[in-house]
């Protein structure tokens, strides 16, 4: 125990240490796209945006280092100066035409900065038009690239273990399938049939699914390092598009006592009705809704208490000029660091099984049939 | 401080992204959920079955085993029994078998020494009556001799000897 603590401690330091001397190095601080970001150019020359990077005018701007990292980017920044070039698929619908390219053609190829291609500029990582057109980006952006690295990730775990059952029919779970066992029994058995019922099976693929879906991009966005730290989860259009699944796996499926309930709750008064019916209509679209802000907000959440503590470091050390301030907040906030991880590994499992069970409930209350109407 | 983002831009879905989640997640869904989540769910059911079955099938094989211990404990218990009452019987058979022939052997004995005690008796009386006769036959020389010269008559000397003998024989 004292041991860990000594290490724990010994490793803040020496984190610290090099992160503040990292930041001290005049080139280092504008390879870091992120702290380039900061502080982007509000002047452009004619063709050619150049991010400012004055190293001694800098200040530390944790907002946008936090909000850059939360929202999507058409590159994907892997280490320094390096980026991944990601496919652009622009939708002009003005215009109304395509435009695709890859991101890295937005680089300038000297240099620092950003150059507009084809009337499209990037900014903050993102592409925008240049006419200010209305455009709808369909490109593999970072946190498609990440859910599309998820996707064969979940593939080839979900081949591997399915073929252990076809191989190893009737016999004990052996290495990765006992892992997924329990899981699959989990959301099969104790989330999906004991909230929906007798109909359960023809839901388990989809609740199975969405957990591992879920799951597995929560993973992913926990990485800091370049495959993963995308926020794959924690993005309002990745939740919004479950959450409708959700809804239409909901209603699509619901049974005549489920709509009856909503239009006409037996056993209340019919002037209570008029009350009653648009708050349970009300209530069909605020269930997925509440599904979708809880994911959002649980994983962003998660999100920006890791920088924020991480950036710690940065703030106190006075980005580089004060050693002994980002040693002080090294010691801090890596502990703290470790246990918020930590936690957001337990919530990576918790908001996957929160949103599967309350997709189950929901899906069990669509699929209820009263034998007595009017015992309500 | 100027905020370099758009913070409803984070609450708005973006038709890109929501577009690239759906597809994502649905070939997930129709793929694993066809090929993998049904199949590995069956046959986790399928097992489970198995091994309630199994389970159910030893739990009755133990109670036939123990009814059968059972019966075999009652059946061993009742045989020996019987071999107890087997043995008893063959004993006090074997009891009466002995003391029935050991007391016809002692009436035999009895018996044949009654035959040999009234034998001897007879051959006895025999030897005693032949000794008698030989003594008197002896006697009655002896006295003819003697009383020759003195008694001429000898019917009456004859009839007082064997008087006289009469006499002595059934004194005797």
């Amino acid at each position: 125990m004292i041991n860990r603590l000594i290490f724990s401690f010994l490793f803040s330091v020496i984190f610290s240490f090099f992160a503040s001397a990292s930041s001290e190095a005049p080139n280092a601080s504008s390879s870091d796209d992120t702290a380039a970001q900061a502080k982007p150019s509000s002047h452009s020359e004619a063709n050619t945006r150049v991010t400012s990077h004055d190293v001694h005018s800098k200040t530390f701007d944790p907002v946008g280092l936090i909000m850059h990292h939360i929202a999507d980017a058409n590159e994907f920044h892997v280490l320094g100066h390096t980026s991944m070039p990601l496919p652009v698929i622009i939708y002009n619908r003005d215009k109304k035409n395509w435009f695709t390219t890859m991101s890295s053609a937005f680089h300038a190829h000297h240099g620092e900065g950003t150059v507009d291609v084809h009337g499209y500029k990037m900014e903050q990582s993102r592409i925008h038009p240049l006419d200010g057109s209305q455009i709808i980006d369909f490109s593999i952006t970072k946190n498609v690239f990440g859910m599309l690295l998820g996707l064969i990730l979940l593939l080839i775990v979900f081949f591997l273990v399915s073929r252990a059952y076809s191989n190893r029919e009737n016999e004990v779970p052996k290495g990765f399938q006992s892992l997924m066992e329990p899981l699959i029994q989990f959301v099969a058995h104790d989330i999906a049939k004991e909230n929906i019922g007798k109909n359960y099976l023809k839901f388990v693929p989809f609740l199975v699914c969405i957990f591992f879906f879920i799951l597995m991009n929560n993973l992913l966005g926990l990485i800091p390092i370049f495959p993963g730290s995308a926020n794959i989860s924690g993005n309002i259009s990745f939740t919004f598009a479950l959450g409708f699944l959700a809804f239409i796996m909901i209603n699509v499926f619901a049974k005549k006592d489920y709509w009856g309930h909503i239009f006409v709750m037996p056993g209340v008064p019919k002037a209570l009705l008029l009350i009653l019916t648009p708050i349970e209509v009300m209530g069909i679209f605020i269930k997925p809704i509440a599904l979708m802000l809880r994911l959002f907000g649980n994983i962003t959440g998660g999100h920006i208490a890791i920088l924020s503590i991480a950036s710690m470091v940065f703030i106190l050390g006075n980005v580089g000029k004060s050693i002994g301030g980002s040693i002080g907040g090294g010691v801090i906030a890596i502990p703290l660091l470790i246990f918020v991880n930590a936690m957001e590994l337990f919530v990576a499992f918790l908001q996957a099984y929160v949103f599967t069970l309350l997709t189950s409930i929901f899906i069990g209350i669509a699929q209820e049939e009263h034998a007595h109407a009017d015992h309500h | 401080m100027i905020l370099l983002f758009d913070p409803i831009s984070l609450i708005t879905p973006d038709i890109g992204y929501t577009f690239w989640t759906l597809l994502a997640f649905v070939i997930f869904w129709i793929i694993a959920g066809k090929y993998a989540v049904k199949p590995i769910v069956s046959s986790i059911e399928a097992r489970n079955q198995k091994i309630e079955d199994e389970l159910l099938s030893a739990q009755k094989a133990r109670q036939e085993f123990e009814q059968l211990k059972l019966q075999n404990d009652d059946l061993l218990k009742s045989a020996r029994e019987e071999r107890q009452v087997m043995l008893l019987e063959a004993k006090k058979d074997a009891d009466s078998f002995r003391s029935a022939e050991m007391a016809k052997s002692k009436e035999d004995a009895t018996r044949l020494l009654e035959q040999a005690k009234s034998e001897i008796e007879n051959q006895k009386r025999a030897a005693i009556n032949e000794v008698k006769k030989e003594l008197g036959t002896i006697s009655i020389g002896i006295a003819e001799k003697l009383v020759r010269e003195k008694l001429t008559d000898s019917a009456s000397q004859q009839s007082l000897v064997t008087k006289l003998v009469n006499e002595s024989l059934s004194s005797n």
